[in-house]
Order: C-alpha cells, then structure tokens, then sequence
C-alpha cells in the first residue's frame, strides 16, 4: 500500500477525541488527511463510472408472480437498513451488509473475519493492518479509499459506500 | 372376417390405458376401435386452445368428464406476449356447459378466465368437482364466491399462480355450512385475508381434507389451530412465518405440526423467521417435498431444515442455500429427484450476493443419483462442471439452465458453452425439456440435433450464430414438439426449410429474431394447417410493411380449426382466409 508518507499531520490538527484514543479525522476532513489509496482511484471497474445496464425483457426468466414477491421483499427488507456490499480480492461473490447491526469496528471485523474466513488482525492507526496480509478498506462518499477502523464508528456508518477486502501485496 | 371382443371387454381393456398417447394410438387401429375409445374417453388434453374448436373436441368426445386446455405460449410467463393477447376460455365453458352436463374437472394453464366463465361453471355442471386454475387470470374473488355457494361437489380448487382481482377475502365464506367436500384448496396466490373463522368452520367440517396451501395474510399463530382441525393433512402451505417469538405460539406450532403424521408436502414460509423452523422439524422425516422458494430464510437456518428431510424428493429453494447448503442437500437427501434453485437478487448487476456457483449444482448431481430434473439460476458456469453433470447424471429427463448474464462464457477458459450442453444431450438420453443459457454457437445445435432424440421441448435464448443453427434443432430432434427461441440470429432460411417439420410440433415461438414478414407469409401459403401469427406492437399499417421487415414476434402453431377470429389488433394471422386486416 502506498502511503503519503510520515505527514504527521495529527500533531497540528483539532482533535476531537479523547486523549489516547485513536486520532479520529475530524469531521470535514479535506482529502490529504486520507491515506489514500491511490491505485484504486483510478480503478476503471469502480461501479460508480459504469454505465446502468438497461434491463432486458423477460430476462432472466422469472414469472411475474416471483417477480412481484422479490421485490416486495427486497423494499421491506432495505429500509430503515444501511446496506453495503462487501467484496473480498478472490472471491467470486459479495455479501450485503447492514451497519446498523453491529456496534463497532470490533463486531464488524469479527463478522468479516467469519464470513470470509481470514483473519484482519490489529489495527493501528499508523500503519493500519500491517501485519494481516488481507486489509478491510471502504470507500467513503467522496470515492475515496480508506482503512476501515480510520474515522469514529459513527462517520464510518454515515460515509461508507461499500467495503472491500483487499489482498495486502498490493501495498 | 376375424371375430372381435365384444365391445364391452374392449372399452374395459381400453380403461387401463391412461395416457393420451396410448389411447390415441388405439384410436388409430380400425373405425370400431375409433368408436369404442372416443366413447368412452373421459379425460381429455387440449394442449393449445387454438389447435381445435371446442365443437370439434365434443363432437368427438360425447362423455368426456375432466378436461385440461393450455392457452398463451410459455413465454408469457416472462412478459414476452402482450395483454388481450388470447387464450380465452369463454367460448370452450359455453360449449361445454351444454354438451358435458357430466363434467366433473376444468384444468387451465395460461387461460384469461373471467367472472361470467366461472359464473357459469358454476351453474352448469352439477357434479362439478375439480377447478385448477394454473397461471390464469382475468376474474375477480366474486367468481369464487360463486364457485363456493354452487358447486356442492366440489373437490377440489387450486388458484396456483393465478392473477386475481383479489376484492375481499369474503368468497370463502360462500361455502354453505352442509358442504363438507373439500379436499383440496390452494389460495396462495392471493393478498386480502379470508375470514379466519369461516377458514376454521371450513377445515373443521371437511375430514377429507389433504391439501392447504394458505396465502400470506393468514398469520403464523393461527396456523396452529387449522392444523388441529386437519390433523390428516397431506400438503400444506403455511401463510406468513414471521412473528416476535413468543414461547405460548412456539409450542402450539409444535405440538399442531407433530400430529401431522401424514404431512408430505411444505411450502410458504413468507417472511420466516428462524426461531420459529425449528417447529416444523417433527415433520421433516416424512416429508417429500419442500417449496422453500418464497422465504427469505437464508444460512444456516435454511441448510439446517433441508438436511433433516432425508426423504426429500422435490425441492425449490432460493439461492440462499448457496454451495454449501447444497453439499449438505448431496449428503443427506439421498431421494432428491427434482431440484430448483431460484435468484434472490435477480436484477443485481454484474457482482452478486449469494455464494451460489455451478459448484452446488455438481454436489447435488454427484450425491442425489435419483436427481432427473434440475431448473438453476446462477451467474457463472463452466464446460467441466457441465460434462461432470452429464457424466454423473445420465437420468436427467429435464435440464434447465439460466445463466443470469445473457451470453455468458465459460468462466474458467473464456469458451462458448457448448461442449457443456454437448455433453448433457449426449449422455442424458432421455432428456425431455432442455432450456440454454450462456454463450453458444452454431455448435450447440449440431450436438442438440444429433443427439437430443427424445427432446420434446427447447428454449433457446441470446444463442447460436446463423440459420444453420435452428436448421439443425428442427431436422434433427425427432420429437421436439415445443421450441421456443428468443434473441438469436435465426432467420427465413431455415424456416422455409424445415416448414413441414412444423406442423409435426405443438408450437414454435420466436421473438427479435430476423425473421422477415415475406418469409411469413410464404410459409403460411405453403402450409395451410399452420397458423402463423405475427405479434407487432408498432402503429404502422399492416399493408405498408415491405416484404423484407423484420417481425418482432412470431407464434406458429399446427390447427385444425383455421386462424383464430380473437386477435387483437397487434396479431396479423398470416392466413389467406384472415379478415380484413385493417376493418
């Protein structure tokens, strides 16, 4: 992962956290106090710059009644949820979830670990997930790619779009 | 001149054939026989609304009792035939309301029957006793109500999949309190609540009921005392499985479904919650069948009550059993004999949800050696997994795949699928119904063609590559009957080649494929008991279109009662005879 460097841009910066708590980024945080994850900025398979796909027809083959079941479903379910598709380097599906279910970081990355079966390890806040080789980041509502555990619980609910969880060799 | 049996012993040797094709065949033998089968020929399959006036069908079969008519083409199903399209029943229940005073059973499937139809099956048949109304539509719950409050013998009503106008759930009550005849009742299809005490009277006065499939609106904690009622029930479908869980309807549920020893057949469970599965277990040793396809029950609840049916024998389910459920599904029931996996995200674009891959679908083939019939939807197959299939399963007699991308590879070398489905015709040699899915050429068809004898019905959607490749389904599977085909290059040429193939078939479907408007007309002049209907939704005149355009939708299907006089105005029969287009 390429850092922007040892910036140390927290020794000048409000914080708004208690003392010996994980430096949070404070609310309007501007982009250079993100890591950032460069590679992925220009991910030309971000979902966001492809086109909509126009439905077809009749297609997949589905009765209508099915149909009209699913998508009641699919309405009653998703509110009041905050739904995010989690994705994982490798593996050939995704898993939604809703943020509104767990508490913290810690409930989240132990629910990740289990659905996908890795291990995340310790998160600091310098170096991240330095010693796992998979790393759980999100991407945030300005499209930008952080480190899940880098702002407090709360923000991450609000800004986060959707998680992935990516191979560490890309560092 | 050789002596005969008396006709007598001839119709009853004649009654223990029981399928159509036998007793047509025996029809065929000499005239005597003819009259003796058409006689005493009681049920009667009219496979295509449109192949046969209904005068024609009574003045054949004089004493027919149980009668099974089929309307629109498959493909309706799919939104792909617009509304007022046809399939009309009416004309067949005023026909017969006057011929077949006897008439004991009316089963429709893609039919538009209406309020009047029922109406008078109501009133006309007085030992009424069997109404299957699969995938129809057009009548409202006051045609139930009339079918309740007339029909004293009723047996049997079954609504499966219907579209009903649903005003109330008051129609239940219209079943006088003397009728006690109730076997069967399917009303899941429909929204608005029945009156729960009038469904509660209705269990507890007819003991020989076997069948209940309720609808959504009948709540979980009243399940527990219709079953008490019914303790002989055989198949049952529960309404909506959702509540707070609370100790006093657990045990209730629990105690209502162990008295169900003879309880085979589950469905339902709209909105189940978890909590409440585990009430239904007592019951999962004998259980056959299992329609899990509505809930939103997912893992591991969901792989935890299929593996405790270990005589399970037919399954539908959502995706949401994933590879692993499926694995268990291989392991632990071993009977399995008919299998659909349906999307619960159909729409999802091109990443997806469920951890259901081509894997489960090979565990199920490997481990269910009883496995003949298999309808899946996934996102991904490969040629391997496909020929693993085939190789594990030379039984399958009906192999349905849909792969959700249209035109998908094979995920693993980028190849077309067509060695896959090669293999499943090559080594299933009894396949009946085959539908493909995924990226196909011209090959596919080769391999369908030389090897799918005993295909009867083929779907074909976003394949193969040139008209060489319908050539090759229509000159080689001998017993294709139903072939129904959307968005493939497919065109005039082999149409016009195999013309008479087509009238040896039900039907021939065919939409945004590049059939011409003159190819159309050519093939009706040429076969005069085909008819050929073009579907086109655009304004433009009929006369105005040139020879060479394209229609967008074409239903040929083989009749001996000429073009039908029910089109609507966007269906052009192709027909010298037809009327004035225009007028």
């Amino acid at each position: 992962m390429a850092f922007q460097g040892e910036l140390n841009l927290e020794a000048t910066e409000l914080r708004l956290g208690l003392p010996g708590t994980p430096a949070p980024a404070p609310a309007g945080v501007r982009k250079n106090n993100k890591r950032g994850l460069p590679e992925l900025q220009d991910d030309p398979c971000e979902e966001s710059t492809r086109p909509a796909k126009t439905q077809v027809v009749g297609w997949p083959p589905i009765r209508s009644y099915r149909k009209n079941c699913l998508q009641q479903r699919k309405t009653e379910s998703e509110s009041g949820g905050v739904y995010v598709k989690v994705s994982m380097d490798g593996v050939p599906y995704l898993r939604k979830i809703d943020l509104k279910l767990y508490k913290g970081y810690p409930q989240l990355l132990k629910d990740l670990e289990d659905m996908f079966k890795f291990k995340a390890g310790e998160y600091c806040e310098r170096e991240g997930y330095s010693r796992s080789e998979l790393v759980p980041a999100y991407e945030d509502k300005d499209g930008d790619w952080m480190l899940v555990g880098d702002v407090p619980w709360n923000m991450f609910v609000t800004s986060c779009k959707r998680l992935r969880i990516m191979k560490g060799s890309e560092r | 001149m050789a002596y005969s049996f008396p006709e007598e012993v001839l119709e009853h040797v004649f009654s223990f054939l029981h399928s159509d094709r036998d007793r047509n065949a025996v029809s065929l033998v000499c005239k005597s026989w003819y009259e003796i089968d058409r006689w005493s020929r009681r049920r009667v399959f009219i496979g295509n609304c449109y192949a046969i006036s209904p005068r024609a069908v009574i003045r054949r079969f004089p004493e027919v009792r149980s009668i099974k008519i089929k309307g629109k083409p498959h493909f309706a199903d799919f939104n792909l035939v617009p509304d007022g399209w046809g399939g009309y029943v009416f004309p067949w229940i005023t026909a017969m309301a006057s011929s077949y005073p006897w008439l004991e059973e009316i089963h429709l499937k893609r039919m538009v029957v209406t309020n009047a139809c029922l109406e008078l099956i109501a009133k006309s048949f007085k030992n009424f006793r069997v109404l299957v109304l699969s995938t129809c539509e057009g009548f409202s719950t006051d045609g139930l109500a009339s079918i309740a409050a007339n029909c004293r013998n009723l047996r049997e009503l079954d609504l499966r999949d219907s579209e009903v106008d649903d005003l109330s759930g008051h129609w239940l009550s219209h079943f006088p309190d003397s009728y006690t005849s109730l076997v069967s009742l399917n009303i899941s299809c429909l929204g608005s609540e029945v009156s729960f005490s009038a469904l509660e009277r209705l269990v507890s006065r007819c003991p020989n009921l076997r069948s209940l499939s309720l609808n959504r609106a009948v709540p979980i904690d009243r399940i527990a005392c219709l079953l008490r009622q019914a303790p002989q029930l055989v198949e049952l479908g529960t309404g909506a499985y959702n509540a707070e869980l609370r100790p006093d309807v657990f045990s209730s549920l629990s105690g209502a479904f162990s008295c169900l020893k003879e309880l085979r057949s589950l469905s339902g469970f709209w909105d189940a919650v978890p909590a409440y599965i585990p009430a239904v277990y007592s019951v999962c040793s004998g259980i056959t069948s299992l329609n899990l396809s509505y809930t939103t029950m997912q893992n591991p609840d969901l792989t935890k009550l299929v593996s405790q049916c270990p005589n399970l024998q037919q399954l539908w389910v959502l995706d949401y059993i994933e590879d692993c459920g499926l694995e268990a599904v291989a392991a632990s029931c071993k009977d399995l004999r008919e299998l659909r996996v349906f999307p619960s995200d159909p729409y999802e674009e091109d990443e997806f949800d469920i951890a259901l891959t081509e894997r489960g679908l090979v565990s199920v083939s490997e481990g269910c050696t009883n496995l003949q019939s298999v309808l899946y939807f996934c996102r991904q197959m490969s040629n391997a997994a496909l020929i693993s299939i085939a190789q594990n399963r030379p039984n399958l007699t009906r192999f349905r795949l849909c792969i959700i991308e249209p035109r998908s590879p094979d995920y693993l070398t980028l190849q077309p699928l067509d060695a896959g489905f090669g293999a499943i015709v090559e080594h299933c040699k009894g396949l009946r119904r085959l539908s493909l899915s995924g990226l196909l050429t011209d090959r596919v068809f080769e391999y369908i063609g030389t090897h799918a004898k005993k295909l009867e019905m083929l779907s074909v959607a976003f394949a193969g590559e040139s008209d060489l490749g319908l050539h090759l389904v229509l000159s080689g599977c001998e017993s294709l009957r139903k072939l129904e085909i959307r968005d493939c290059p497919f065109g005039d040429k082999a149409l016009l080649a195999n013309a008479e193939k087509l009238e040896t078939m039900r039907s021939l479907w065919m939409s945004s494929c590049s059939v011409s408007f003159g190819a159309c007309k050519l093939l009706c002049r040429r076969m005069p008991r085909l008819n050929v209907e073009v579907i086109d939704e655009t304004s433009e005149v009929a006369e105005s279109r040139p020879e060479s355009f394209t229609v967008q939708k074409l239903y040929i299907y083989r009749s001996v009662a000429g073009p039908r006089l029910d089109m609507p105005d966007y269906v052009l029969s192709m027909g010298e005879e037809s009327p004035d287009l225009i007028g």
